[in-house]
């Protein structure tokens, strides 16, 4: 298994650099550039201005010079510095990194478990009512653009009936320490971990469901009812596990997804994590704090795969005995 | 030496009227939240303009003088000031006691300093260009030497143009685009920076050894970033933030004007002079003619688009110069709708309908991000051209670069835009109709690439003349030209407003609005 996972991650290596050289050359195709986002929210400035900030960015360079000096400085371990937020955009990263695993995780836990267990519901009896409902709202659900349900969901629950904040990570007007800070940021993370739940707590309810399905057809589930187990020992017991497993392949490969999805249920939540980052930076050509994203969420995304690699072995044992 | 204004002691004694006001008995330590929709770069506004940093640095940073609401300039930092007979020089003269946030005096070398670092740094070069130098003879007295009288000069002594920076932390060596202190300011403001969370918010805090007695009186400002507009709006109603700037979508302001926890007022902006406009590229047929720019003015309804899509909150626009400068001349052709005049300018231009009615076709681009002020007006503006027999297509574009990218480098026929004054006409407005302003690439140059040396002429004589009168008139005549040539398409002054919890008291209305010292800004009843 060692040697595997070595050899996974030399491969992702190789892919990492792909993943930026070719961002780099995307971003750059865009038109307009960072000094000309600068000019722009100073409201105008002199040529001589523009020129200086270009120099100063390295911006008057060729592409192939831009590139080569970027990835020396990667490979030294230095991600650059934002354009615009005068900061080394490794900082950035740590600072927001938080406030997006926070949305990220909780926002995964809920798709998963309450998806699981709709999915599991449902497939207790597929052409039942409940059934249908579990069906009609994960549709419904992942449909739904996600800043429209975010923003429908702002308006229903923090305007019409004012039960969770408008926005933001914490109530800025109080200084909170210790459990009222952390019940503080688990009340702001209601909405916007819903609205990421949303999207994906349909794919799990329907992926749950299909499987369950499909393994309470088979035939060791008839043998445990034979033997007069209870439905949910059958269930939770002896269907369960096998019905997790491409739901766990499903999750690492969702990761990415989810990291997309929190861009924009940050914005709407002006929630301070990498999303709202990513956000500015497009909008203000930020290059650096962009690959840094980038680069940093390629990363994450082959960690969580090659985690889920190593989850899949530990709950299907068959596929540490294929390995041997 | 002829005296302008002295007012020495006329601020303590309204320092002191508030202290033994019922002010004083009401608690400030509640903090008060200003929600920002833009994210500031730092907070030197020294080296960076722009709306997210002028607000955090005219709390931070004071200036050699402040502003009123009828644009009369006061004192601040400098105590009194005297502008030399021949208008080569101005004097300034320091109060005595201001003091950093670090605790060293507030001297001419500061002032001496800051002055110069802004106009090698600051990106408007006409609002310093005639600076040559600032002799300090003593400690508190600082003499700014012009090339040529420079009226403008005064006004861009406001908080929002000219933080005093101090000179033994921003005048250390390195390159003052990276400093660090422009992260971890040091002024002599009322408020002081103690905390900055990237993108979220930061905290501002009384600066207690304050310059003026009794001031600033709230414990605490906390500046917030919401950038989804809904959500700003939905904060304000439920009273999570306490003052909303720079509202202008429609829908957003009559919604908060119903929300019986605030006050809305447009009250504020006119320093900004944010002016909403149609652009031309003059050098493209056939927009080339006058005739046919004229012909369109007079083919878009602007009352329409003032008083139906702006359902009456914006105040219309005739001229370069916003309404409410006193610069601004309302005696010019305003292009009241015509459609029988359009039709006619476009006949005598040989533009002729062909069988199914068109003319001609051009292209619209608007600035993203701001529909009801860009985007509806440019959706608007395809039906009303279509009436006089010109095929409008509306290009959109993503996002703000990639607009810039394409109007400064003249790839467009007709364009939206939204361009501020500034205050003094010498630094916002002289920039988009200036011939040696036409720059490639440069957003917010000439990108009309208009030229008139007329008009030249009459906008450098203007930004010299040392008589108030005699500026007023040039800058007529200059709106006259314009007015008539049109290379813009004047339609309205952006309406922006800020919103205000009741509670608050000492609000910010003069003309730069929360873009200056909150120091009077308080809790009537919290």
């Amino acid at each position: 298994m060692i040697k595997q996972l070595a050899s996974r991650i030399v491969n992702s290596l190789g892919l990492l650099l792909a993943v930026l050289v070719l961002n780099f050359t995307l971003i750059h195709l865009a038109p307009g550039d960072p000094v000309q986002v600068i000019a722009g929210e100073m409201g105008g400035a002199s040529p001589e201005v523009l020129a200086a900030l270009r120099a100063k960015y390295g911006l008057d360079q060729s592409l192939l010079e831009q590139l080569t000096a970027y990835l020396s400085s990667v490979m030294r371990g230095d991600l650059g510095y934002s354009y615009y937020f005068n900061e080394p955009v490794s900082n950035l990263i740590l600072q927001r990194l938080p406030a997006t695993v926070y949305l990220v995780v909780s926002a995964l836990a809920l798709a998963v478990i309450v998806g699981t267990i709709l999915g599991v519901i449902s497939a207790r009896k597929p052409n039942g009512l409940l059934s249908h409902f579990v069906t009609f709202i994960s549709l419904v659900g992942h449909a739904a653009p996600v800043f429209w349900s975010g923003l429908l969901l702002l308006l229903l629950f923090a305007s019409v009936w004012p039960l969770f904040p408008s926005g933001g990570m914490v109530d800025v007007s109080q200084a909170k320490t210790g459990l009222d800070y952390a019940v503080d940021v688990g009340i702001h993370l209601v909405l916007p971990c819903l609205t990421l739940a949303l999207v994906f707590l349909a794919q799990y309810s329907r992926l749950a469901r299909v499987n369950m399905i499909d393994v309470l057809s088979a035939d060791y589930i008839r043998t445990a009812r034979a033997k007069g187990l209870s439905e949910w020992v059958v269930i939770t017991k002896h269907a369960l596990r096998n019905t997790l497993i491409p739901i766990v392949t499903v999750v690492g490969l969702q990761f990415g997804n989810l990291l997309a999805g929190a861009v924009l249920v940050e914005t709407v939540f002006s929630w301070p994590g990498l999303g709202r980052l990513v956000f500015d930076s497009i909008l203000r050509r930020d290059y650096p704090t962009l690959m840094g994203v980038l680069l940093f969420s390629a990363l994450m995304v082959m960690v969580a795969n090659i985690l889920t690699d190593i989850l899949y072995r530990l709950i299907d044992p068959r596929v540490q005995e294929v390995s041997r | 030496m002829r005296t302008i204004h002295t007012l020495c002691f006329g601020l303590m004694t309204l320092t002191a009227s508030i202290g033994a006001s019922p002010v004083a008995a009401q608690d400030q330590s509640k903090p008060v939240v200003i929600q920002a929709a833009q994210q500031l770069r730092h907070f030197n506004g020294a080296i960076q303009s722009g709306l997210a940093t002028a607000t955090a640095s005219t709390q931070i940073f004071a200036s050699p003088l402040r502003y009123d609401d009828k644009w009369n300039p006061k004192p601040y930092l400098a105590e009194s000031w005297e502008v030399a007979p021949d208008g080569l020089s101005i004097t300034l003269h320091l109060v005595k006691n201001a003091l950093f946030h670090d605790g060293k005096p507030v001297t001419s070398e500061d002032v001496a300093f800051s002055i110069m670092l802004i106009k090698a740094n600051h990106p408007f070069k006409t609002m310093l260009q005639p600076v040559e130098k600032v002799d300090t003879p003593d400690l508190y007295t600082a003499i700014i030497r012009l090339a040529h009288p420079h009226p403008a000069l005064l006004l861009a002594m406001s908080p929002a143009l000219m933080p005093i920076l101090p000179k033994h932390v921003y005048g250390v060596g390195g390159d003052i685009q990276t400093n660090p202190a422009n992260l971890k300011p040091v002024g002599s403001g009322p408020f002081k920076l103690i905390e900055y969370k990237q993108g979220d918010h930061y905290t501002l805090e009384k600066f207690h050894r304050f310059f003026i007695k009794d001031r600033p009186i709230l414990d605490k400002i906390i500046v917030r970033t919401v950038t989804d507009q809904g959500a700003a709006v939905v904060a304000m109603e439920r009273g999570e933030a306490n003052i909303y700037p720079f509202i202008n979508g429609i829908r957003d302001i009559e919604r908060l004007e119903n929300a019986p926890n605030l006050f809305v007022t447009a009250q504020g902006f006119e320093g900004i002079g944010a002016l909403n406009w149609l652009e031309f590229n003059t050098k493209k047929k056939p927009l080339d003619d006058v005739r046919v720019r004229q012909a369109i003015a007079y083919a878009a309804n602007r009352d329409f688009i003032v008083k139906k899509l702006m359902r009456g909150k914006a105040a219309p626009a005739y001229t370069p110069i916003a309404p409410g400068s006193p610069f601004e001349e309302k005696d010019v052709e305003q292009y009241n709708f015509n459609l029988a005049k359009a039709n006619k300018l476009l006949d005598e231009a040989g533009y002729r309908a062909n069988g199914n009615g068109t003319r001609f076709s051009l292209t619209i681009d608007y600035m993203p991000g701001t529909d009801e002020q860009q985007r509806n007006i440019a959706e608007y503006m395809r039906s009303a051209l279509k009436r006089v027999g010109i095929e409008l297509e509306v290009r959109s574009t993503p996002d703000f670069p990639t607009w810039a990218q394409r109007v400064s480098n003249f790839d467009f026929d007709m364009t939206m835009d939204n361009v501020f004054n500034w205050g003094d006409p010498v630094i916002g407005v002289g920039r988009t109709y200036l011939g040696s302003n036409i720059r490639k690439g440069v957003v917010w140059a000439n990108m009309t690439q208009y030229a008139n040396p007329k008009v030249d002429g009459l906008l450098d004589r203007a930004a010299k003349a040392t008589s108030v009168e005699e500026r007023k008139d040039l800058y007529s005549q200059f709106q006259k030209i314009i007015s008539q040539e049109v290379p813009i398409f004047f339609i309205n002054a952006t309406p922006y407003h800020i919103a205000f919890d009741k509670r608050l008291g000492g609000l910010p209305t003069t003309i730069w609005g929360i873009m200056s010292p909150l120091d009077e800004l308080h809790w009537k009843s919290n």
